[in-house]
């Protein structure tokens, strides 16, 4: 591990006794990256950078709430008005949850069109979803800690979820709540809870980078590093191409912090909870949208609650469902429409979640959920049947000879 | 990419230069950036507007009769309000500065001889000193007499004995009228 040799004595005296500066500079300067990563590439490092700024903003937040149901919504108004800075620390941490949503989901699309979730990389894959399934747990949990109408009344249907479940259902939901229903021993258990989980997110990111590390990034073509003329050193190249998308990033997130913060947020959450009067129309937050029309778009209970769960855990089994062997969606014409189609799909059934579920909502759900889960056979077909165009030599060889003959330095164009 | 590599490792001294400046200055402007940022962060845990709108104390001094004692609240600590009898006052006034261990006089430490208004907190480790109650121990100088590591104050709230290195704090205060006060 501790192959590397430091000027500095005292760097050394500490590397050959515990090498976090080797492994740094194994990890994090020499690592050896495919020279040819797109911006789509950038998204997995403003995730992480996400986190932070979530944990930052939540723990200085926390030091100024009271989760307690009679209290709790007031320390939130507290925090906004007279704690120092307390309302910049809200809406960064209320905007840092649409911002990190947006960065991931754009993360796992880049890895569906590059096929990153293939062989080697299915347990880098599977760590990236139950990263997600655990980011979406925390951010469920997080929306009921202030404590107003859609706050409790979202945690009363998302929990009530579990009542579906045959048997125990009524059990279950029993001991989530502490209670008869959603009430203080509830939002106690939720704040601990996510408190708790952004740290266990944190150790599975670094259990991500592990895997990552080991199997290597994949990149735009999808083709195996041949040797160091396909990589670049992670700094400064790397380094400096994330920090710019940072750049971008914190334009919109922190455009969204000062001019128009509640853009994302329902007004109903600043009514305080009643547990006696349901908001007219109860939406979760966008992040969750797709699956809530998938849910409302069963007319069975435990159905819908099988298939919202199941749009999500079907991901897991994508390295086998996914038959090509070509990863990059660059190489494979049908795979690449389906693809899209699949992206869009998403959108609109993200927009029927936020509509009220009557008239011409409901068929409308049900086709585009339908459309939804016949990706994954789909996928498996069409691995079958499609002809993928050639793949290059090696990551280095179109570019080397795209640099003698003129500009056509696209692979797919010349094959 | 391949056209960036070439140039780099045929760049001449001036754009060497260049690119250190570039390279400093960008630096430096996130290095700023990210202190400034932190600024919001570690401001929040100061005390907040509501806080700092508690942070004074009104006292109606009428129901204190001479020789008796209060304590009140004032920012979360016990203020002692002590309406002193003619004996004490004396006892207060004719020690010799050069025999206490943070001479002040008198004086200097009340607005009317009568009041003394002080932070009964004690200037050693923060205990509360006893000889607000009739009951309690007041020590050998008829002040406060400290229980925790045996400070004793005089009836100046003076450290006379005992491990405190100054006397008791005087609050700012202002008399509103003949019979109340504005502490802070």
């Amino acid at each position: 591990m501790s192959s590397h040799k430091f000027e500095n004595k005292v760097i050394q005296w500490l590397d050959d006794r515990l090498p976090i500066f080797s492994v740094l500079q194994h990890d994090a300067i020499d690592y050896p990256t495919p020279r040819n990563l797109n911006y789509w590439w950038n998204f997995g490092s403003l995730a992480g950078i996400m986190l932070v700024i979530m944990l930052l903003s939540g723990i200085f937040l926390a030091m100024a709430y009271t989760p307690n149901v009679n209290l709790a919504f007031g320390s939130v108004e507290r925090i906004m008005r007279d704690v120092n800075y307390g309302w910049l620390l809200r809406y960064l941490h209320m905007n840092g949850a649409t911002w990190f949503f947006v960065v991931v989901y754009i993360h796992i699309f880049r890895g569906l069109y590059y096929g990153s979730y293939k062989a080697p990389r299915e347990v880098l894959w599977w760590l990236g979803l139950i990263i997600y399934l655990v980011m979406m747990g925390t951010a469920f949990m997080g929306y009921c800690l202030p404590w107003g109408q859609l706050s409790f009344w979202g945690t009363t249907v998302i929990t009530n979820l579990f009542s579906a479940v045959p048997l125990v259902g009524d059990a279950v939901t029993t001991w989530l709540w502490g209670g008869f229903s959603v009430d203080n021993p509830t939002l106690n258990r939720f704040f601990a809870l996510h408190y708790l989980l952004p740290f266990v997110l944190f150790a599975l990111v670094f259990l991500h980078l592990v895997a990552l590390h080991t199997t290597k990034s994949n990149n735009p073509l999808g083709i195996d590093v041949k040797g160091p003329q396909d990589t670049l050193p992670f700094h400064p190249y790397y380094t400096i191409k994330d920090l710019f998308g940072l750049g971008i990033l914190l334009m919109f997130y922190l455009g969204f912090v000062f001019y128009n913060p509640n853009y994302f947020a329902e007004p109903t959450n600043y009514i305080p909870a009643n547990p006696l009067v349901t908001p007219p129309h109860i939406v979760p937050e966008w992040y969750f949208l797709p699956f809530y029309a998938i849910l409302r778009s069963v007319p069975d209970k435990l159905g819908g609650v099988i298939a919202m769960f199941g749009a999500i855990v079907i991901f897991f089994f994508l390295p086998w469902i996914d038959s090509s062997k070509v990863r990059s969606a660059t190489f494979r014409p049908i795979y690449k429409q389906i693809f899209w189609i699949f992206v869009i799909d998403c959108l609109v059934l993200g927009y029927i979640g936020s509509q009220p579920p009557e008239g011409i909502m409901v068929p409308l759900g049900r086709v585009f959920s339908v459309a939804y889960f016949a990706f994954f056979p789909l996928l498996w077909v069409i691995g079958k049947l499609e002809r993928p165009k050639p793949l290059p030599q090696s990551i280095a060889a179109p570019v080397l000879k795209g640099s003698h003959a003129s500009h056509s330095d696209k692979p797919k164009e010349k094959a | 990419m391949a056209d960036s590599l070439t140039s780099a490792s045929n760049g001449s001294p001036d754009d060497q230069s260049r690119r250190d400046f570039l390279l400093y200055a960008s630096t430096a402007v996130g290095v700023t950036g990210t202190g400034l940022a932190l600024w919001p962060f570690i401001h929040s845990m100061n005390p907040s507007a509501d806080t700092l709108a508690m942070s004074s104390t009104e006292v109606d001094l009428t129901p204190i009769a001479e020789g008796q004692a209060i304590t009140v609240t004032w920012r979360g600590k016990p203020v002692f309000i002590r309406h002193r009898t003619a004996a004490e006052i004396d006892a207060a006034s004719q020690v010799t500065l050069t025999d206490l261990r943070d001479p002040e006089s008198d004086e200097t430490r009340v607005k009317k001889p009568q009041w003394l208004i002080l932070v009964g907190i004690c200037t050693h480790l923060g205990c509360i000193p006893l000889g607000q109650k009739p009951s309690d121990p007041r020590g050998e100088y008829g002040g406060w007499y400290c229980p925790c590591h045996g400070s004793v104050y005089d009836t100046s709230g003076r450290i006379r004995q005992g491990p405190a290195p100054a006397n008791l704090a005087v609050p700012n205060y202002t008399f509103l009228s003949d019979t109340s006060v504005r502490i802070g």
